[in-house]
C-alpha cells in the first residue's frame, strides 16, 4: 500500500514560528535572528548596541548557546533584558526554543529583540524562528571567502555586519572583494562595516536598528526577507 | 545534529500516519529534499536507520529525490538554474533572483503492507 503525505518536515517548527510572529507583532516588537560563526563578535556587537540605544529603544535578548550562561551574563551586564538558552549540543534554535524563552520575558515593555543564535553559519538558516530580520555577522578574521563558501545565510539575510575591522591591518581579509561578493550573492541587503572595539560604523547600525523598531511600531509588517 | 533532528520528525510523521492507516510495517519512504537546505542524503540515510529502530519503519529504504533549485529573476521575469552559489540573471545580470523551487523539505509518499 503506498500513502501520499506530502508533509513538511519543518511544519512543526513552522507552525511555531508564525505564532512567534503574532506574538512580536501584538506586541509590536522587531525580532532579529542574529547568525554567525562562534566567536564573530555577536555578543560584543549586542554590547555595545545596547550602550548606544540607551535610552532610546527597550532591549532584550534570547542567547542560544550549546553550554553555559557566559553570553547571557555579559549581555545582562549592558543593561538589557536577557534569557539564555541552552540547547546542549543542538547545532541550532528551534523556533519551539525561542518560544519558551519568550514566556519569560515581558514582550510588551520592548522594542527590538535580538535572538542570538547558536554560532554557526549553517543549520540556523534553515529554521524560520518567527523574527522579521535575519542579520548575519562575519568577522574579517574568518576570512573573506565566507560569503562565498556559506552563501545560504547571506542570501536571506536582510543585512550583514562585517565585525572587527579595526584588526583589517592585521589580516589578509580583502573588504573590497568580500564587500563586492555579498553584493553578488543579495544585492539587495544592507552591510554595515564596523568595529565594537572602535565604535566604526555603529551608529549607522544603530540608525538601521531604529528604523526597523519604528516600522514594527508603526504597524508596518514583516520584512520580506526570502 | 541537523539531520537527525530532520529524520526525527519524518519517522514522527510516518509513524503516526502507519498507524492511521492501520500498516504495520513501512518498506519505503519517499523523501523529497530541495537543493537549498544543503542537508547531505548519506547523513539522513544514517540518521533513518539508527533512528527507526523499534518503529514500523525499521529495515525500510529511504529514497531520496533532490528537488534542484530554480530561481526567477525579479527584474525581467528570466527563470534560470544557478552555476555555483551566485543567483546572478544569465539574461540581464541582476542579483535579487526569487527562489521557486528547491525549498522541498517533504516526505512524498511511504510504502507498507
Amino acid at each position: 500500500m503506498k500513502v501520499i503525505v506530502g508533509k513538511d518536515l519543518l511544519y512543526v517548527n513552522a507552525g511555531q514560528a508564525v505564532e512567534n510572529r503574532v506574538l512580536f507583532d501584538n506586541n509590536k516588537v522587531a525580532a532579529i535572528n542574529l547568525i554567525s560563526s562562534p566567536g564573530s563578535g555577536k555578543t560584543a556587537l549586542l554590547e555595545k548596541t545596547a550602550e548606544l540605544l540607551k535610552g532610546k529603544l527597550k532591549l532584550g535578548v534570547v542567547v542560544g548557546d550549546l553550554y553555559t550562561t557566559r553570553d547571557a551574563e555579559r549581555i545582562e551586564r549592558a543593561g538589557m533584558t536577557v534569557v539564555q538558552i541552552n540547547t546542549e549540543g543542538v547545532c541550532h534554535l528551534t523556533a519551539d526554543m525561542v518560544a519558551r524563552a519568550l514566556r519569560e520575558l515581558l514582550l510588551s515593555q520592548l522594542d527590538l529583540l535580538f535572538i542570538e543564535n547558536v554560532g554557526n553559519l549553517v543549520c540556523p538558516v534553515s529554521f524560520d524562528l518567527g523574527e522579521n530580520a535575519k542579520v548575519a555577522l562575519l568577522s574579517v578574521v574568518e576570512g573573506n571567502d565566507k560569503p562565498a563558501k556559506y552563501p545560504g545565510i547571506f542570501r536571506e539575510a536582510v543585512a550583514t555586519v562585517i565585525s572587527k575591522v579595526d584588526l583589517l591591518p592585521h589580516t589578509d581579509f580583502d573588504l573590497p572583494a568580500c564587500l563586492a561578493e555579498i553584493q553578488q550573492i543579495n544585492g539587495e541587503q544592507q552591510v554595515f562595516v564596523t568595529s565594537a572595539r572602535s565604535g566604526q560604523g555603529l551608529s549607522q547600525w544603530c540608525a538601521w536598528l531604529e528604523q526597523l523598531a519604528a516600522g514594527k511600531a508603526g504597524g508596518n509588517h514583516t520584512a520580506d526577507n526570502c | 545534529m541537523h539531520e537527525l533532528s530532520l529524520i526525527q520528525a519524518l519517522i514522527e510523521m510516518v509513524v503516526k500516519s502507519a498507524m492511521e492507516n492501520n500498516i504495520k510495517k513501512v518498506s519505503k519512504v519517499q523523501l523529497v529534499v530541495g537543493e537549498s537546505h544543503g542537508v547531505l542524503p548519506d547523513a539522513l540515510g544514517l540518521a533513518f536507520e539508527i533512528l527507526t529502530q523499534g518503529t514500523v519503519c525499521a529495515g525500510a529504504v529511504l529514497t531520496i529525490e533532490k528537488s534542484t533549485l530554480l530561481l526567477k529573476c525579479r527584474e525581467c521575469a528570466q527563470e534560470f538554474c544557478p552555476e555555483g552559489y551566485l543567483y546572478r540573471c544569465p539574461n540581464c545580470g541582476a542579483v535579487n533572483a526569487a527562489l521557486i523551487k528547491g525549498r522541498e523539505l517533504y516526505v512524498d509518499y511511504y510504502e507498507g503492507d
